[in-house]
């Protein structure tokens, strides 16, 4: 490469289609300034208006078991979905045949087009009741740890099951970018392992993992977004309430904002409906945070990023 | 000139209707009982919106006035009843179905669809019984007072083989089971009902009146809609919830205590409760707002009903949107119409005596 520019020629296509290219990019921009607008606009009236009978205690005691749910479902979620994309995405990359790795990579990416509503029926009708003797089990023998305490659910409608729920929803997203970086690992540094005598699991440990590291991470990241703002199934799979509880098997669970809001607005009027588009924003901060994480932590990757 | 038509034949109709005393023809007189002998068909465009507890309703009775009036567009979205009501208020809709009558302060504002200074009317147009649900093996039926379906709610009675329990059935096998009481997640008219009749009944046991939004002391498991709650209730073994009655389908019901004698659900003993309740008071004479007496001791009453009303302008600023709405609401309140509704969502029609008081009522929309 020379420092010297060439001269550009400017024909028309380029012109057109750098334009659309802008405005596409500033759409994104735009769109992303209007919501958060709206939310702020839209928040105000809760605490300017009239007192509201469901926050009587003040906007903050309200939404706080919210933003627990939320970020405790969330991360019940991803602490099973992460071992468990990591484990695909290494049987696909690594294990697998290459034939039976492509169907079971679209089987993947088959989960993420189910409809969260399917995914919602799916958790109240089948998995709910599946688990309830499970629940009932853990509480017996497990009961001595807080989070399995409490009365047992008769439904099986409790934040671990909304966790599974959500743990699957994400899975594919998950597993597809993990299944990417790990086929991204330098093919040297793998066959240099192999050549010192690792075994495949030697190899992995070794050269596909802290390679995949960052990436692993910020996948997790992109999960957690998904399932931070999850509502249908959330809405649908759980018992609500609104406290702060650790319990994972009782019918009084934490419910998120997302899930809360849907359940809430329809019947909504007055300022209550900005009451709860306050904590939307709220969730819209939360979700922007874990993104800026995400992005923070894939910068890093480029650090460290193999041989190249 | 089409206007003087139109009020020709609106006048016509609107002679026969109070002449004759079957409420329930209007529609078809309207229609073709211009004075001139030819046919004045009604057309135009109806939007209305609130309560989606009669959605289902309002499907059967809008396919059912479409046909009789195929000039007539009749729009009804299911947005909530307070969306409906604030709708409105806005001019944006022509009628409204609501769960709870207009509230003192709604009727202080102004309504832009309504001529300036006119007050909106309402009356009962939907019953719909609040069936006390339960899944246990083997029983079909309870009786409970209404402090003991108060107690189990919130949380005082946790055990099927409670004496209070036991006691109102003799005869019949309790198992020693934890009971899980599901109540709606979402806010909604059903729970509010419901616990106005578990405040009025048993003021000492329910302590804090008729609400939306659960309180969380009272605990029990929470389910999305209607549909939520029946499967919560089907998919456990010991639960009990309420839903709409329409939606018991084959799980156990209680009946509940009314002076000394327990009455189940059903769609008389529900319309026979509005007819035993007194009207609100200090409402002007189109506004049939009923305050249900949840205490009713009037024989054969069920009192856990679900009452939403429809609402509309006494003298509309479009006069076109007036004659429409005459139409519609008198299908409605019309036996025709009652029972259509009736035999598609499985609500409760409304009386006779109540159908000639609301028929007063529309004769003099304007």
């Amino acid at each position: 490469m020379t420092d010297t520019k060439p001269k550009v020629v400017r024909r028309l296509g380029d012109v057109v289609f750098a334009n659309l290219a802008f405005f596409a990019g500033v759409s994104i921009l735009a769109t992303l300034a209007t919501v958060a607008a709206f939310l702020f606009a839209q928040s105000v009236p809760a605490f300017t208006g009239p007192p509201i009978d469901a926050a009587s205690e003040g906007f903050f005691s309200y939404v706080l078991p919210f933003v627990f749910g939320t970020v405790y479902a969330s991360v019940i979620g991803l602490a099973i979905a992460t071992p468990l994309a990591v484990g695909i995405a290494l049987y696909i990359s690594h294990f697998a045949n290459r034939r039976f790795a492509q169907i079971l990579g679209y089987a993947v990416d088959l989960l993420a087009a189910i409809p969260s509503v399917v995914y919602g029926l799916w958790g109240i009708l089948v998995l709910a009741p599946f688990l309830s003797p499970t629940f009932n089990w853990l509480n017996e023998n497990l009961g001595w740890i807080p989070i399995f305490a409490g009365q047992v659910s008769a439904t099986g409608r409790t934040m671990l099951t909304v966790g599974i729920v959500l743990a699957i929803m994400v899975l594919p997203i998950m597993a597809a970018l993990i299944r990417e970086i790990f086929l991204q690992t330098p093919r040297l540094h793998e066959e240099a392992a192999l050549a010192l005598g690792a075994t495949r699991w030697e190899m992995i440990k070794m050269a596909v993992l802290p390679f995949g590291r960052p990436g692993i991470i910020s996948a997790a990241m992109l999960g957690l977004g998904r399932a931070l703002g999850e509502t249908m199934a959330v809405a649908m799979v759980l018992s609500p309430a609104a406290v702060v509880s650790f319990a994972v098997l009782t019918s009084t669970n934490s419910n998120t904002i997302a899930a809360n809001i849907a359940l809430q607005f329809p019947e909504a009027g007055g300022n209550y409906t900005n009451l709860l588009i306050a904590t939307g924003l709220v969730l819209f901060a939360i979700t922007m945070v874990v993104n800026m994480i995400a992005r923070w932590v894939i910068s890093r990757r480029a650090e460290f990023s193999g041989a190249n | 000139m089409n206007n003087i038509l139109k009020l020709g034949a609106l006048a016509a109709a609107s002679t026969l209707v109070l002449a004759g005393c079957a409420a329930n023809e209007a529609v078809v007189e309207t229609a073709t009982g211009a004075a001139d002998g030819s046919t004045v068909e009604l057309t135009g465009t109806l939007n209305g919106s609130g309560a989606s507890s009669m959605a289902a309703g309002q499907e059967a009775w809008i396919a059912a006035f479409q046909i009789a009036n195929p000039g007539v567009t009749v729009n009804y979205d299911p947005t909530g009843s307070g969306t409906g009501r604030a709708q409105f208020m806005e001019g944006a809709t022509s009628f409204t179905g609501s769960d709870s009558y207009w509230k003192d302060e709604e009727l202080l504002k102004t309504f832009p669809s309504c001529e300036a200074g006119t007050m909106p009317w309402e009356f009962p147009i939907w019953i719909s019984p609040i069936a006390v649900i339960f899944n246990l093996d083997g029983i079909s039926s309870l009786n409970m007072e209404g402090t003991t379906v108060a107690g189990i709610f919130a949380g005082e009675i946790t055990m099927w083989n409670d004496s209070s329990i036991a006691a109102a059935n003799p005869g019949v096998a309790l198992p020693e089971l934890q009971i899980t009481a599901v109540h709606r997640s979402d806010e909604s008219g059903t729970s509010k009902n419901f616990t106005d009749y578990l405040a009025k009944v048993a003021e000492n046991v329910w302590t804090v009146g008729a609400i939306e939004a659960w309180p969380v002391e009272y605990g029990g498991e929470g389910a999305q809609g209607t549909s939520g709650v029946v499967s919560a209730v089907t998919g456990g073994n010991g639960t009990i919830g309420y839903a709409d009655a329409s939606r018991a389908g084959d799980l156990g019901t209680v009946a509940v205590k009314v002076g000394t004698d327990f009455v189940a659900y059903s769609a008389e003993a529900a319309a026979a409760v509005v007819d035993a309740s007194p009207l609100v008071e200090g409402r002007e004479s189109h506004d049939l707002a009923y305050k249900i007496d949840r205490n009713t001791t009037a024989s054969g009453a069920y009192p856990i009903v679900l009452v939403s009303y429809l609402m509309g302008c006494n003298d509309y600023v479009d006069d076109e949107q007036a004659e429409l709405v005459r139409a519609w609401a008198s299908f409605l309140v019309s036996e025709e119409g009652q029972n259509a509704a009736a035999a598609s969502a499985g609500n409760a029609p409304i009386s006779a005596g109540l159908r000639a008081k609301a028929q007063a009522i529309i004769d003099e929309i304007k």
